[in-house]
Formats: structure tokens, sequence, C-alpha cells
């Protein structure tokens, strides 16, 4: 640098007429420049830190959302019975044991087994301890069984007949409050138990006894809504779930295709044609609870389509999942070589023999994929499904799509009201289920969409 | 025959036209030998009369049954004696609801007469007389439509065979259907909008018969309980929506609070500085937390996060509501992370790459070049994700119905318990409600605000990213 102070045009690299004070300058530029590169370099270490804080912080919440449910749903999946002696002593039944039997069975549908239940229960519990129950503890005792219960020994009854002023035992469930205390471990006497100190020195009694068992709880899935969280189930939800999905499904598909179809190969370019693709990208960003406000005002009030039904429940869902599988098949309908259709249409197809022998064929694993996506976005919804009344409380399985019905969104946001401890696992549960419907669905939309692109 | 039975019919109707036009086109053309003399092939021939038979039957079946009940209401009120026409139109809804339950297809005819001969009061023996008509009224709505549906079934084919000739253009007919009905599938977006827009302004309209607009609008007093009588004590039910306006606003800030910086630094990093096995890992993941549904969002919000929440606001000795608008937000906020990171990824990696090698190429460090060459030129495209994440959050409806609060509480303190306009139009619309009260129309009114807030943010978040990319293409 030193030579360049002599003026000499030559020698000078960077153009500067002069410079002995710019020289002086760029040399404490760069002075500066080493001594702030410490700093610079600290401060992209610290950005980056923050960025890799970011992305670990968007798995930590995937985890704690998942273990969280996850860890709340378990006990869902098992349930405390309890082995009891009863006695069908026909006289507590207050059937006839001497008529036919055909009468006597017809006595056995209808007799009184809540009685049966009680008088056996307590004869267990006064027995063993030797001195008689009093009203309270009786009230006490008969609430650690379900409300099911009478139901269960009723059934195990009818099913053997011969056994009737016999004592057996039979496996009945207990209250919800009862399974949730094992589950959990309390302290007699903590806040928010619902177990007194008699009742838990009962269930110690009989756990003693080896009387009390876990199960998997089959009813979870076999069973429809109750009030009961010991009884409650999802099978009227997923029925709910599946006769809406078919509905949506039924509905959106050939409505989506068609239209991305003529969008992608008819339409000329038009206004009324930007109109219509404005239109559908707009409406995929449209909050789905304003397509509930739809479905109230013109599917059910203007067309008088039965409210909470799958059918109402689908066309809601197929007007909200329209936009999505349009826009998937049009890009998978706009991969599709133009020189397929070159071909085609110069050995002599017409326009519509083209797109409907070569084009959807090649677009279909395409259009699959955004409809399973569109299917997915669906089955997880819920805000629209509460406006057309799909909130009732319903005990039934919904057979055909004009029943009343719920479905597993709603029944979890149903579920997750409900003030019984027991409904939080449940709740949990139901979520878990969800979530796994979802998975499998996606890693179907996953694994064909690798297969299409692979080809 | 019910409609479901009808559908059967009509289908397997149609399916019989298939063959059927396809067998009669080969005796027009003299045999199957002479197949070569048709213009078209007699399968196209099957097709088009498979269609003609369906299709304005099935249109017809749709229209009859969406007017069936209007026209049957109307023919039946033209019946009822003169006092119960003249009732108002609420207790008019209860006297038609109680005919129509007695004349669910449970009670049978004779019954109905049976009962109504030995009715002692007249009012009652009306009621059950209106029951008939309207059994009778369904009835004969049922004929009508069967043979209505299938008369044009028929007669269509009848028509369309007879035309048939060896220069018949089959396919070209087919396809101007098929093209129609491609039209049609296409319209059907332009008409879901339509009918949005048409019901909800449709009904805000009737409310703002009752509540001015401006009172909506601007009014700071949230309790829409109407009175059942007009002696009732509370229920005088007054719209000032803005309590609910700035709830919104209070969750939606906390959301983006934590969805804006995190999304945009989990962008940032996947897109400058991660390895490619990071981020094949990391997409994924994220995308699980777009995937999952907002109800259960909504009870990790109402029973995991609030607790948490209130007890350690509780531990500093803050008191806080057990629907803090806290919760709410930030599991919203967790919700949309995965959108505004993918949208911003997108906007990082639209930007040329000559920008970014020109910075780093004068020796700027990699953090250096995203703030000051990379992010400015994404500007437009992170603006118009954020907008679409706003858009998002305002619209998102479970998890502020499972963690937010009822009362309309107007107040900028995260801790305190605030609602929102969808918590709103849920609160009013479920349940069993008349649907003419100002009760059930401010929910359509507030569904106008939403549709019109969002429709607004979506515009103009295309508008900016739209301008952005004519800059660079």
């Amino acid at each position: 640098m030193t030579n360049s102070i002599d003026n000499s045009p030559a020698s000078s690299r960077n153009n500067s007429p002069m410079s002995h004070t710019e020289a002086s300058t760029a040399s404490s530029t760069t002075e500066k420049v080493a001594l702030s590169l410490k700093k610079r370099h600290q401060k992209e270490k610290r950005f980056k830190s923050i960025g890799l804080f970011a992305v670990l912080f968007g798995f930590m919440l995937v985890v704690i959302l998942i273990g969280d449910i996850t860890s709340k749903a378990l006990p869902a999946f098992h349930q405390h019975w309890v082995k009891l002696d009863v006695n069908y002593q026909s006289d507590w039944l207050s059937v006839d044991d001497s008529s036919t039997q055909q009468v006597l069975a017809k006595q056995l549908k209808s007799a009184n087994y809540r009685k049966v239940l009680k008088n056996s229960v307590y004869q267990m519990f006064s027995t063993s301890t030797g001195k008689k129950l009093s009203r309270k503890e009786k009230r006490q005792l008969f609430k650690l069984f379900s409300t099911n219960a009478e139901f269960t020994i009723k059934d195990a009854l009818i099913a053997a007949p011969n056994q009737l002023n016999k004592q057996v035992t039979v496996w009945v469930r207990l209250d919800d409050d009862v399974d949730s205390y094992l589950k959990e471990d309390f302290a007699v006497g903590e806040a928010g138990l619902r177990i007194t100190k008699q009742q838990a020195m009962w269930l110690a009694q009989l756990a003693t006894e080896a009387r009390i068992e876990s199960r998997f709880n089959v009813s979870f899935f076999t069973a429809s809504d109750s009030r009961e969280p010991e009884l409650a189930g999802i099978k009227g939800a997923l029925m709910g779930t599946l006769l809406t999905m078919f509905v949506t499904l039924l509905l959106s598909f050939p409505l989506g295709v068609a239209g991305a179809l003529y969008l992608e190969e008819f339409a000329p370019k038009n206004r009324i044609t930007d109109l219509i693709e404005i239109n559908i990208n707009n409406l995929a960003a449209v909050p789905s609870i304003v397509f509930g406000l739809l479905g109230l005002a013109v599917i059910i009030n203007l067309f008088g389509l039965p409210r909470s039904a799958p059918l109402v429940g689908g066309i809601v869902l197929t007007l909200m999942t329209l936009p999505t599988i349009i826009i998937a098949s049009r890009a998978a309908i706009k991969a599709v070589p133009p020189s397929l259709r070159e071909a085609a249409l110069g050995l002599g197809a017409s326009k519509m023999q083209v797109t409907f022998s070569h084009v959807l064929p090649q677009a279909m694993p395409g259009i699959i994929t955004g409809a399973i996506i569109g299917i997915a976005q669906a089955l997880g919804e819920t805000a629209p499904l509460l406006m057309i009344g799909m909130v009732a409380f319903i005990v039934d399985v919904p057979t055909s799509i004009v029943d009343s019905s719920t479905v597993l969104p709603v029944q979890i946001f149903l579920w997750a009201d409900s003030p019984e401890r027991a409904f939080l696992a449940k709740t949990s549960a139901a979520i878990l289920v969800l979530l796994t419907l979802l998975l499998v669905i996606n890693v179907t939309a996953t694994v064909l969409r690798s297969k299409f692109e692979k080809k | 025959m019910n409609t479901s039975l009808l559908f059967i019919a009509l289908i397997s109707l149609t399916l019989f036209s298939y063959w059927f036009g396809l067998k009669r086109s080969l005796k027009v053309a003299g045999g199957a030998e002479h197949k070569k003399d048709l213009t078209c092939l007699p399968e196209q021939f099957g097709l088009l009369t498979a269609m003609v038979c369906g299709l304005p039957a099935l249109i017809t079946l749709l229209i009859f049954n969406s007017a069936e009940q209007l026209v049957i209401e109307q023919l039946l009120t033209t019946t009822l004696p003169a006092n119960i026409q003249s009732l108002s139109s609420i207790d008019f809804g209860l006297y038609l609801n109680n005919i129509r339950s007695l004349a669910s297809s449970e009670t049978t005819q004779a019954l109905l007469q049976g009962v109504a001969a030995q009715q002692n009061d007249i009012a009652l023996q009306g009621q059950f007389q209106a029951a008939l008509t309207l059994q009778e009224l369904n009835q004969q709505a049922v004929w009508l439509k069967t043979g209505l549906v299938l008369i044009i079934a028929v007669v269509s084919v009848i028509v369309l065979v007879r035309k048939f000739s060896l220069t018949y253009k089959a396919r070209q007919k087919s396809e101007a259907i098929v093209r129609a009905l491609l039209v049609a599938s296409s319209a059907i977006a332009i008409l879901t909008t339509l009918g949005i827009v048409v019901s909800v302004l449709f009904e805000s309209i009737q409310f703002f018969k009752s509540v001015s607009p401006a009172e909506f609008m601007f009014g700071t007093q949230w309790s829409p309980q109407t009175a059942m009588r007009s002696d009732q004590v509370g229920g005088s039910g007054s719209f000032g929506a803005v309590p609910l306006f700035a709830g919104t606003m209070l969750i939606t800030f906390i959301a983006m609070l934590l969805a804006v910086p995190v999304g945009l630094m989990i962008a940032i990093y996947l897109s400058q500085y991660a390895s490619t096995k990071l981020r094949s890992f990391a997409k994924p993941m994220l995308e699980v937390l777009a995937g999952i549904p907002t109800v259960v969002y909504g009870f990790f919000a109402a029973l995991t996060v609030a607790p948490v929440i209130r007890n350690l606001g509780e531990s500093f000795g803050l008191s806080v509501a057990s629907e803090s608008a806290l919760a709410a937000g930030l599991v919203m906020g967790t919700m949309i992370i995965p959108f505004v990171s993918s949208l911003s990824e997108d906007a990082i990696s639209a930007v040329p790459n000559a920008l970014k090698e020109a910075s780093l190429g004068m020796g700027a460090t990699k953090s250096e070049t995203v703030v000051k060459v990379l992010l400015p030129a994404a500007l437009p495209g992170i603006v118009g994700a954020i907008l679409l994440a706003i858009s998002r959050a305002i619209g998102e409806t479970m998890i502020v119905v499972m963690a937010a609060g009822m009362a309309a509480n107007l107040t900028a303190n995260p801790l305190d318990s605030v609602t929102t306009v969808t918590v709103q139009i849920v609160t009013l619309l479920t349940g069993d409600q008349e649907f003419d009260s100002p009760k059930t129309l401010a929910a359509f009114a507030l569904g106008l605000m939403l549709f019109i807030t969002t429709l607004g943010l979506n515009i103009l978040a295309l508008k900016v990213v739209r301008k952005y990319r004519e800059q660079y293409d």
C-alpha cells in the first residue's frame, strides 16, 4: 500500500486519484472489520442457536401435546371389575319359581334385579364384618357399583336360568368415581376425591380378597354415549363419523374432480373463469364456522333437511373441503404432460375422450391424495357441525344418513365439557382414536404420493 | 315409495336405459353386424340414453324434495280455520309442530280418525282434523313425486330413442351434457359463496331491523339474553359487539406474539441452516401440529395449559381467571406456528439466489444476509403469511369455545377471561332456538362481520403476495 503514495497511476490499483488519507482509513476499516469479526461471529452463533431453539421448541410442543393426551388417555383403556356373590333368590327377584319354564323366562326379563344386587351386596359385607349395616352405610355401599351392575347380573341369570335360587359369582363394573380412585392412588380425604373413608375401607377389603380385577375396556369401543362414564363408548360417534365421511366423500370427490377438470381442461380464459378461481381460493380460507351458518340457514331452514343428520353434516363438510380438493386436483391435472393430450387428439379422439380416458387416469393418484387430505381435514372438523345440531346427546348408534347422530370430534367436545372426573380419560382416549385415524389417513396419502412420484 | 327407494328405482331404470339405448341403436343400424353404419358407437348411444333417463328425473326429484315441505304447509294453512291462520308467527309455528308430530308416520290414519271423533273439545278436534289433512297431503305428495319422476324418466327415454337414426350424433350430445355437468360442478364454488353472502346478509338485515348497526358496531354492552316475557328482569338484551371484537383481537394478538417469531425463526433455520436430514425430519414433525384437529387443541388449552397458567400466576400472587385469554391465545399460537413457518419459508426461498450470494460474497455473515437482505426482500410474502395467519386466528372456533370464557369483558388484561366473536356465534346457535329472535339473528350478524374480515384479510394478503411476485419473476 505504501507505493501508492507517490501518485503514479499505474501502481494505483483502486483508481483513486490521491490517497494518503484514504489509505489510512482503509487500513483502519480493515482493522475495524477484523476487530468486529469476533462480535459478528458471536452474533451469527446466537442467531443460529435462536433458530435451532425455535425448531426444538416446535418439537417440544408436539411432544408435550401428544404426551399429555396419551398419558391422560391410558387409564380409559382399562376398567375395574369386581366379583360379587350374587344370590338369585326368587323372592328377591319377585318371580314365582314354581311356574312353567316359559312363564318363568318371561318373568325373569322384568324381575327386580336391583333388589337382588342390593341384598347380595349387603349380605356379603354384613357377614364379613359380622355386624348389621346402617341405612347410610347401605347407601354408600350400593354406590360403589355401576348403575349397569344390575343389568349385568340380569344378563347372567337369563343366560343361565338354572341358577335361580343359587349363589353364584358374577363380575360387575365398579362406579366411575371408584374406578378413578383405584387408578390414581389418592389419599383418602383428599380434595376432589369422591370416595368416603368407609368406601375406601370396603374397597381395600375387596382388594385383599382378590375380588377386584382390572380388565381391558371393551365397552369403550362397543358402546355408545352414556351419562355414566364407566359405560360410555365411542361406537355411536365412530359410526356417525363414518356416515358423515361417506356422504362427504361421495359428494366432494366427483364434484371436486369435475370442477377441476373443467377449470383446467375446458374453461376459456375469461372473466367468469377468473371469478371462479378467485372464489375457490377465497373459499379455502373462509372460517369453517361460516359454513356452519350456511348449513343452518340454507340446508336446514330453507330446504328442510333434518337437523343433526350425517347427510347435512356431509353436505356442509363437502362445501368446506371442495376448494381443497379442487386445488389439489388441478395441480395433479396440470402435471399431466401435454404430449399425452396432443397424441390422443392427433389420433382423432375428442376433447372429452382425451380428458376422461387419458388425462384423468394419469392424474388420478394426485387427485386421490388431494381428496384424502380434504377428508382428513373434514374428519377433524367440529365447529360447523355444532351449528347444524350434531351436538346432541345421542345414545343410539346411527344406521342411516338421516338418523340423528354425532361425530368423533363433537363427542370429544361434549365429553370435555362433562364434569365427571372419569370423562377426562375418556375424552383423551377418544382424541387418541381420532389422531390414530388421522395418522392412518395421512400415511396412506403420503404412501400414495411417493408411489405416484416414483412413476 | 320413499325417497331412497325411489332413488334406487331411478338408478336401476338408468342402468336399464343404457342397455336399452345400446340395443335400440343396433336395431336402427339393422343388427350388430351393421354396427359400422352408425355415426357413433352403440355404447355412446347407450350412454346418452342413460343420461337422458337419469338426469332430468334426478333434478326433478331434488327440486321436488326441497320444495315439498313448503308447499304442503301452505296447502295445509289454507285449510285451517281463520282464527288459527291469524295467530302470531311463533304460535302458529308451535301449532304446526303439534300437527306435524300428530301426523307422524307412527300414528295410523284409522287411529287418528278414531281419536278425532272422540274429542269433545273443538280446538283439539280441529288439530286432529288438520293432522289427518296433513297425512293425506303427504300421501298425495309421495304419489305425485313417484309418478312425476318415473314418468319423466320414461318419457324422456322414449322421446330420445325415437330420434335415433344412422347419422344421429350421440357422442356429441352426451359430451355436451358432460360438459354442462362439469361447468355446474365448478360453479358450485360460486354458489357456495353466494349462499354464504345471501343467507348471512339476509339474516343480518333482519337483525339490524331490531338493533341499529351503530349500536352493534360501537356498543360496549353485550348480553344477548332477550326477555321471554315483558316483565322479566335483566333480560333486556343489548347487542354492543365491541367487547367481542376486543376479545377476538386480544387472543389473536397473543397467538401472533407466539406464532410469528417462532414460526419465522423456524422458517429461517430450516431454509438457511438446517441439514437436509434435519429438514426431512422437522417438516413432517411440524406438519403434525397443523394436522391436529382444533378440538384437540381446545381440550389441551382448557385442561392442561389453563390450569398451569393459573397456578403459575397464583404463585406470583396474580389473580388469573380459569379461562384466561392467555391460555387460549398461546394454544392458538401453537396451532398457527406451522402455518406461519411454511408460508414464510416459501417466501424466503422465493428470493433469487443471486441476492443471497452477492451478500455472502461481500463478506456478510449468514445472519446478516438473512436480516439485511433476505428478510427485506421476502417481506411482502411474510406479511402476506402473517395476514393469512391472523385471518385464521380470528376465524378459529373450537379452541376459544373450549378455553376462552363466555362473559363479554372489555379488557386488555391477558389474564382475564374474554369472549370472542366465534364463541358467541356458537353459544347463540347451539341448542333449541326459534329462528327469528334477535338473539339468534345476532349470530348471523357476527358471522357477517367474521366473513367480511377474513375475506378482506385474505384478499389483502393475496394482493401483497402477488405484488411481490411481480418484482422477481
